[in-house]
C-alpha cells in the first residue's frame, strides 16, 4: 500500500542532512496528507467565514462544512449522536474540560480518582487541579515490568469513594493497548464513570464508542494525520448535558440577559467562542483519508512494522525495550547501554531519521524504570521496512561513536 | 571533519564517559541544582568558595554526552579562577557555542572543543546547563535552574 499512500504525503520528500526523511516520530505529531492540506486551504481560499451566525452564503458553506465534519467524526468513532461530539483543541483540552466542569460538581473531600501509572502528563495534571480545588485525591494503578496495567490493583483501587476511572487507551510511551473494555465494565459494575484517553489509539485501530461503552473518549486530530490544534471529546449524552459549561461566551448561549443566561444544546454549550473552524474541517478531511485506506488495514500494516522492527532491535544486545506488552500498538520505546537518548536523537537527525528522545511528558512512568528518558520510535501508515533499516543502521553508528 | 565528527570529538566522549570532579563535597559554601525539564537532564553542583576564588566545584547528575562532558570541562576550568573571571568565561563560552567563533579563544582554552554545538541549535541548552547553574549559586539565585 506504500508508494502510492507515500505519495499523498508532500514532505515524506523532505530530505534532511541531505538524507531522505525517515519519519519515526508519529506519535507525537503525524504528517499530514494533501489532501487535508487542502481542505483546509480551500475553506480559507473559498468559504472562510463564521459559523453558526451569519445569514450569508459563505456563512452557510462555513457552518455546512463544520457541522459536516461532525457527522464524520460521530460515524468514525460510532457515537449515537452528534450532539455528543465536542470540538476542542486536543485531548489535553478535553481532558480538562471533563475535570473541570464534571469534576467540581461532582468531586468532594475525600473522594477518589483513578490514573495509572503509565498516563501522559495531561491526563494526570488535569486531575491534580481538581483534586487541589475539591479535595479528592489520586489513586493510581501499578504497572507490571512488560509494560501491562496491574489488574489485580485495579480491582483493588475501586471503592465506594471512587469517583472517576481516567485511563489511556494506548501508552504513548510503552505502546501498551490497555483492555479498556474490562475497565469500564468492571467501573461500570460501581456506577463509576470512565474517561478514555484515545489520543494514541485513534489513528491506529477501529474504535467504537458505544460498544467500549466508555462514558468520556479524548482524541488529537493532529495525531491521526489532521491539523494541530484541534481536537475532540465524546460524552455521553446523559454525563454532558448534566455538566456545566466550561467556558463561557459567544455562540454557547440561548439567551444572555444580566440577570441570566441560558445555556445553549449540545454540543454547542461546550464550544464557547469561534472555534478553529478550518481545524475542525481539516479533521474531517483526514477522517475521510483514514477510511480510505482503512482502519484493518492500517492496524495489519502497523503491526507488520511493529514485529519486523523488533526482531531486529532484539538482535541487538546492547540494546533493551522498555515495554514489551503483549498487546501493542508500532510503539517501541529502548535504552542503548549508557549512551543519552538526546545523543542517539542527534546522531539519527544527521543520518535523516527522525525519532523522539526524553521522558515522553510521562516523568512517573520513568521513575517506575528507574531511567531518565528514553529513545522511541513510533510507526504510522507511511513508513516501511526499508525506513526501519535504515534507522537500525543509524542505530549501529550510535554504537561505533559512543564505542559500546 | 563533519558536523557530527566535530560535535562529537574524542575528547567529548572521553569527559562524558569519565567525567572530571563527578564527586560531592562534604560542606561546599554552596551548592546549586540545574535540571533541564525538556530532556529531565540534571545535575547538582558544589562549590567551594574563598574570597572571591573558587577553590573547589564538582558536580553529580544524570545527563547527555555534551551536558556531562561540558559541566567536566568548566569544573577543571574554573577551578582556581575568581568570580568576576569565571562569569566572564561564561560570557565567552556562550558566544562559542552560539555562533562557532570566539573573539578571545586564548581564554576559553579546552572548551573551545564544544565549539561544535553551535551546528546543532538544540544541543546548545545541553551545554549550558551546567554554566546557568554556576552562575547561579554565585550569584545566590534561590531558584532552581532550568534552561528553559
Amino acid at each position: 500500500m506504500n508508494t502510492e499512500l507515500r505519495k499523498q504525503f508532500p514532505i515524506l520528500q523532505e530530505n534532511i542532512h541531505n538524507k531522505p526523511l525517515v519519519y519515526l516520530d508519529n506519535a507525537a505529531t503525524s504528517q499530514k496528507p494533501r489532501c487535508v492540506i487542502e481542505a483546509m486551504d480551500h475553506f480559507y481560499f473559498h468559504d472562510n467565514s463564521n459559523i453558526h451566525r451569519g445569514v450569508h452564503t459563505l456563512a452557510e458553506r462555513a457552518t455546512r462544512s463544520y457541522e459536516q465534519a461532525r457527522e464524520k467524526v460521530r460515524n468514525f468513532i460510532n457515537a449515537k449522536n452528534s450532539a455528543e461530539i465536542i470540538f476542542v483543541r486536543g485531548t489535553t483540552e478535553a481532558i480538562n474540560l471533563v475535570a473541570q466542569s464534571y469534576g467540581r460538581k461532582n468531586f468532594h473531600a475525600g473522594d477518589e480518582i483513578i490514573i495509572s501509572t503509565m498516563e501522559h502528563h495531561s491526563n494526570i495534571v488535569p486531575w491534580q487541579l481538581i483534586c487541589e480545588q475539591t479535595g479528592a485525591k489520586l489513586q493510581v494503578i501499578k504497572i507490571h515490568e512488560n509494560g501491562e496495567l496491574d489488574l489485580d490493583h485495579y480491582e483493588n483501587l475501586l471503592n465506594d469513594r471512587t469517583k472517576m476511572v481516567a485511563i489511556t487507551h494506548v501508552s504513548n510511551t510503552l505502546g501498551t493497548i490497555n483492555p479498556i473494555k474490562k475497565i469500564i465494565t468492571l467501573a461500570h459494575a460501581r456506577n463509576i464513570p470512565v474517561l478514555i484517553d484515545g489520543a494514541q489509539a485513534v489513528p491506529h485501530m477501529q474504535i467504537d464508542v458505544q460498544n467500549l461503552d466508555c462514558d468520556f473518549y479524548a482524541f488529537s486530530a493532529h495525531k491521526m494525520y489532521g491539523p494541530t490544534g484541534v481536537g475532540v471529546l465524546y460524552g455521553k449524552e446523559a454525563f454532558l448535558d448534566a455538566m456545566p459549561p466550561y467556558q463561557g461566551g459567544g455562540d454557547m448561549i440561548k439567551k444572555v440577559t444580566f440577570a441570566k443566561t441560558e445555556y445553549g444544546d449540545l454540543p454547542r454549550k461546550f464550544e464557547a467562542g469561534t472555534q478553529n473552524i478550518a481545524g475542525v474541517i481539516g479533521l474531517g478531511a483526514t477522517i475521510d483519508f483514514l477510511n480510505s485506506v482503512g482502519m484493518d488495514k492500517i492496524s495489519q500494516h502497523e503491526n507488520n512494522l511493529l514485529n519486523y522492527a523488533n526482531k531486529i532491535l532484539h538482535e541487538i544486545k546492547e540494546l533493551r525495550i522498555i515495554g514489551n506488552a503483549l498487546d501493542k500498538v508500532g510503539v517501541i520505546s529502548f535504552v542503548l547501554n549508557k549512551v543519552h537518548p538526546h545523543d542517539i536523537a542527534t546522531v539519527l537527525d544527521t543520518e535523516g531519521v527522525a525519532v523522539r528522545a526524553g521522558h515522553h511528558c510521562t516523568m512517573p512512568l520513568m521513575d517506575f524504570y528507574n531511567i531518565p528518558a528514553t529513545t522511541r520510535v513510533s510507526f504510522g501508515v507511511y513508513n516501511t521496512e526499508k525506513e526501519i533499516d535504515i534507522f537500525v543502521a543509524a542505530i549501529n553508528k550510535v554504537k561505533k561513536i559512543f564505542a559500546c | 571533519m563533519s558536523d557530527l565528527e566535530d560535535l562529537y570529538q574524542q575528547v567529548i566522549i572521553d569527559h562524558s564517559q569519565h567525567p572530571h570532579n563527578f564527586c560531592t563535597l562534604e560542606h561546599p559554601s554552596c551548592s546549586k541544582e540545574g535540571y533541564n525539564p525538556l530532556c529531565g537532564d540534571k545535575l547538582t553542583l558544589y562549590v567551594n568558595e574563598k574570597n572571591g576564588i573558587i577553590t573547589d566545584i564538582c558536580f553529580q547528575g544524570s545527563g547527555c554526552a555534551i551536558s556531562t562532558a561540558s559541566a567536566s570541562l568548566m569544573s577543571d576550568a574554573v577551578k582556581g579562577k575568581t568570580i568576576a573571571e569565571t562569569l566572564e568565561l561564561f560570557d565567552e563560552f556562550q558566544k562559542l557555542i552560539t555562533t562557532g567563533k570566539s573573539e578571545n579563544p586564548e581564554i576559553l582554552g579546552k572548551l573551545a572543543v564544544l565549539s561544535g554545538v553551535s551546528e546543532f541549535p538544540m544541543r546548545v541548552k545541553c551545554a549550558t546547563l551546567a554554566w546557568h547553574t554556576l552562575k547561579a549559586a554565585l550569584v545566590k539565585d534561590p531558584h532552581i535552574i532550568s534552561t528553559e
